[in-house]
């Protein structure tokens, strides 16, 4: 991803952005970043919590003067985890999705990771001060709780369902609404699906484990029947064994590769699902307003018109905006899934070369060792 | 042989000589005489039992085996196949296909096509059980629906009642089990069951089902208890293995049990992959953009085939492991069966003591009483149980000497068994591995190709 901005000395390399670590503490998350910035060599590491990433997020939106503001699709930020004890599998699925599967938080850290690179790629977020602070200040900006955003999360009120569907006056949006509506749907769909396949896979792996074990049990050294008996359930053992580390492999790299670009993909599909209820809303407000000034009485109408004009203009300057963002974020989503895709090809592709070749060695040394 | 090309490729399995064959020497004197017999009944290896294809798609199942006996060689194929509806309402029942083939001597033709139904499954191994298990022999135990007894595990067995393709192949081992029996092969009534074109229809399969030998086991094992003296186990050899009998029993009854929660999410894993599948190729419709949308139609595709691998790996899970483990468990209880007889056999001989001893001193006190018709018949009576000892006896010592000959026999067929299905198993996810790669090779291209 490119970085490209006038204030360079500013700036930082998307691309060198990375959480290293992450260790836990009860129910707080501390994550170690690295990043570098464009005019230097050295790389630069704090410590930062969820909250800070949320202060960063709340900052992005609530940047003041920047005109068209709304019609920014913001990068998604994954919701907080919970890592509490009292927080059963479920819950954090349900929360989470695939990012509360994996070891040690590795998904997680990755879609936080994502999050910050695709801040520090957008060629207007990347110059909010708030970015340079919250990567290269050893103080934690998170303290100081922001005031909310002006946007909160799309609510599911009626109310909002309504405006929803509000008929767009330009066909390009109409359709980029219709478009996104669909797409958002269906890539949950798909992520949810696939996460039920990498749980059925992660359940089987532990099935074969429980036969594996049961048949390592049947050893028996009574007399040399017993023995023979014993060697084959011991053999066989094994093989249950690899099978189980076969699915384990599988079911982690379907994790870490598509998994990981699935979510993405559908919370980016919902982040401009939200940019475009924004602009629609404006649209609401705008025809409101157009309304109102038809209906007022003469005394009132210069006024109204005034306001209006205002009106107007930021709302063109949000649909310049969002057309923009919706080109660049057509142009990117495809890329982002294209490299999902090719990682998630090459991994499945390996693992099924290696336990071809186990399962291949395991044939030849029964087929030596019973033929005698 | 199947046509299929889904299931993996197998050969028929080729097993040689077992020089270290225990019982090689062992000469048996059967009850039923017959120099024909003596001479099968010598032992040599015995083949193993295993399916050659696992495919439940494919109308045949060939379970076939090769088995080099001393100077002979004889060969039979058998396949159980065409599982079909006949009649219809409360007298509809299944018929099977039941096909063999064979060079040896004492089938009247080399192929012999026959059709039978389930219930004349049962009665052959009625009528078997009721020749041999008494004086040893481990009968095979009948094609049965489900496992007899006690189910470990909380999970209700997803395969309580097979489907017709599962029948016929549990109806195919069944066949073989009985036929790679030397005593049992000569049978007439099972050259009658695999030749003959009309049988008569067994009345009395309730007899001798598998309920029905449990409940002759358990009969019998009530003899046992309440035999009043206990059995003094003059060989230690029988208490040893009768132990080791009850502790595979548990053993294998916990492994079918892991193995069909195995078989079960391995089912889930194809519904939920194919559900994938269908999501990913709506997705895939909805895009765009051209590449990616092919690329996605494409994802889902290869889906739909791992889902099929899935499909044929969990009948691999099924067929080779789950059912061998299932048909154990069932040969088990028959095994059992044996130990118990040979107890009863046993108290009968006791039986038969007692009442000689009885008759001796009935005959001694009459020698005093001065009634000679009488005393005759007490001196004939006296022969008579002395006689009934001396058969007693006798056929205490055979069931014993055969049931240590079937008992080695079926330890080395068990270890036999087991090495056949450990490798088919492998063969299995060998080609499973080979078509995953085939997959992703051919989709990785798809992905770059995205512009």
């Amino acid at each position: 991803m490119e970085v490209s901005s006038a204030e360079a000395a500013l700036s930082v390399s998307a691309s060198s952005i990375r959480i290293t670590d992450v260790t836990q503490d009860g129910d707080v998350l501390t994550f170690a970043l690295t990043s570098q910035k464009l005019d230097s060599s050295a790389g630069v590491c704090v410590f930062r919590i969820y909250e800070d990433f949320d202060w960063l997020q709340q900052s992005l939106f609530s940047q003041e003067n920047l005109p068209g503001l709304q019609g920014i699709i913001f990068p998604p930020l994954p919701s907080k985890a919970l890592p509490s004890q009292s927080n059963t599998q479920t819950k954090a699925l349900k929360q989470l999705g695939f990012l509360a599967l994996g070891q040690d938080w590795q998904s997680y850290c990755k879609a936080l990771e994502f999050y910050l690179q695709q801040v520090a790629a957008h060629p207007t977020l990347c110059k909010c001060k708030a970015l340079d602070s919250f990567l290269f200040n050893s103080e934690s900006p998170g303290k100081q709780r922001g005031r909310k955003g002006i946007f909160n999360r799309l609510s599911q009120a009626v109310e909002e369902m309504r405006k929803e569907s509000h008929k767009d006056v330009d066909n390009f949006f109409q359709n980029e609404r219709n478009k996104n509506t669909n797409l958002a749907a269906l890539s949950k769909v798909a992520t949810e699906k696939l996460l039920d396949v990498v749980m059925t896979e992660q359940k089987l792996a532990l099935a074969c484990g429980h036969f594996s074990t049961s048949l390592h049990l049947c050893v028996n050294q009574d007399d040399a029947s017993a023995v023979a008996f014993s060697k084959v359930c011991l053999k066989l053992s094994d093989v249950i064994e690899a099978v189980k580390r076969n699915l384990e492999k599988v079911a982690s790299n379907n994790l870490s590769t598509l998994g990981l670009g699935l979510d993405l993909e559908s919370r980016y599909q919902e982040a401009e699902k939200e940019m475009l209820f924004r602009r629609t809303c404006k649209l609401i407000e705008l025809e409101t307003v157009k309304k109102g000034t038809e209906k007022a009485k003469a005394n009132k109408r210069e006024v109204l018109e005034a306001f209006q004009k205002a009106v107007e203009k930021e709302f063109n300057l949000i649909s310049s905006v969002a057309k923009q963002e919706i080109e660049r974020f057509h142009s990117s989503h495809v890329n982002v899934l294209k490299n999902f895709l090719i990682g998630w090809c090459e991994v499945q592709l390996n693992t099924a070369k290696e336990f071809a070749e186990l399962y291949s060695q395991h044939l030849e040394a029964c087929r030596n060792m019973y033929s005698e | 042989i199947s046509s299929s090309s889904n299931g993996p490729k197998a050969e028929p399995m080729l097993l040689d000589h077992d020089p270290d064959d225990l019982f090689a020497e062992a000469t048996e004197e059967v009850s039923l005489d017959s120099p024909e017999r003596q001479m099968i009944l010598s032992d040599g290896p015995s083949p193993a039992i295993t399916p050659v294809t696992i495919n439940p798609r494919a109308d045949v199942f060939d379970l076939s085996f090769v088995s080099h006996e001393n100077r002979d060689t004889f060969d039979i194929q058998i396949s159980v196949s065409d599982p079909e509806k006949v009649g219809d309402g409360m007298n509809a029942y299944m018929a099977y296909k039941v096909t063999t083939k064979t060079s040896l001597s004492i089938f009247s033709r080399d192929e012999v096509c026959v059709k039978r139904r389930f219930s004349d499954f049962l009665g052959l191994h009625s009528k078997l059980a009721s020749k041999y298990m008494h004086i040893g022999y481990i009968v095979p135990p009948a094609p049965e629906k489900s496992i007899v007894g006690q189910r470990l595990g909380r999970r209700s067995s997803a395969v309580t009642e097979l489907d017709p393709d599962a029948k016929a192949c549990l109806c195919c081992r069944y066949l073989l089990r009985t036929v790679k029996q030397p005593a049992l092969l000569k049978d007439p009534d099972v050259l009658q069951f695999l030749e003959s074109s009309e049988l008569p229809r067994a009345v009395s399969t309730q007899a001798l089902s598998g309920a029905g030998i449990l409940r002759m086991v358990n009969k019998a094992a009530d003899a046992v208890n309440k035999m009043t003296i206990k059995m003094n186990e003059s060989d230690a050899w029988f208490e040893e293995k009768q132990q080791q009998f009850e502790n595979l029993d548990v053993q294998l009854r916990k492994l079918h049990a892991s193995v069909e929660s195995l078989v079960f999410h391995r089912k889930e894993l194809s519904v939920n992959t194919a559900s994938f599948a269908k999501s990913a190729a709506m997705l895939g419709n909805s895009e765009d953009h051209t590449a990616l949308s092919r690329a996605l139609s494409q994802l889902a595709e290869v889906e739909e085939k791992i889902d099929q691998l899935h499909q044929d790996q969990a009948c691999a899970d099924f067929y080779l492991i789950s059912e061998l483990l299932g048909d154990y468990v069932r040969l088990i209880t028959a095994v059992k069966g044996v130990f118990d007889q040979r107890m009863k056999t046993w108290a009968k001989c006791q039986d038969a003591q007692v009442m000689l001893q009885r008759k001796r001193e009935a005959e001694a006190k009459l020698q005093h009483a001065n009634k000679p018709d009488k005393l005759q018949q007490a001196k004939d009576e006296i022969r008579e149980w002395e006689g009934k000892v001396q058969q007693g006896e006798r056929d205490f010592e055979q069931i014993s000497k055969n049931i240590r000959r079937e008992v080695g026999r079926f330890e080395k067929d068990r270890v036999k068994d087991f090495r056949v299905v450990i490798i088919k198993y492998l063969e299995s996810l060998v080609h499973t591995q080979q078509q995953l790669i085939k997959y992703w090779e051919a989709f990785l291209p798809e992905a770059k190709a995205i512009a």
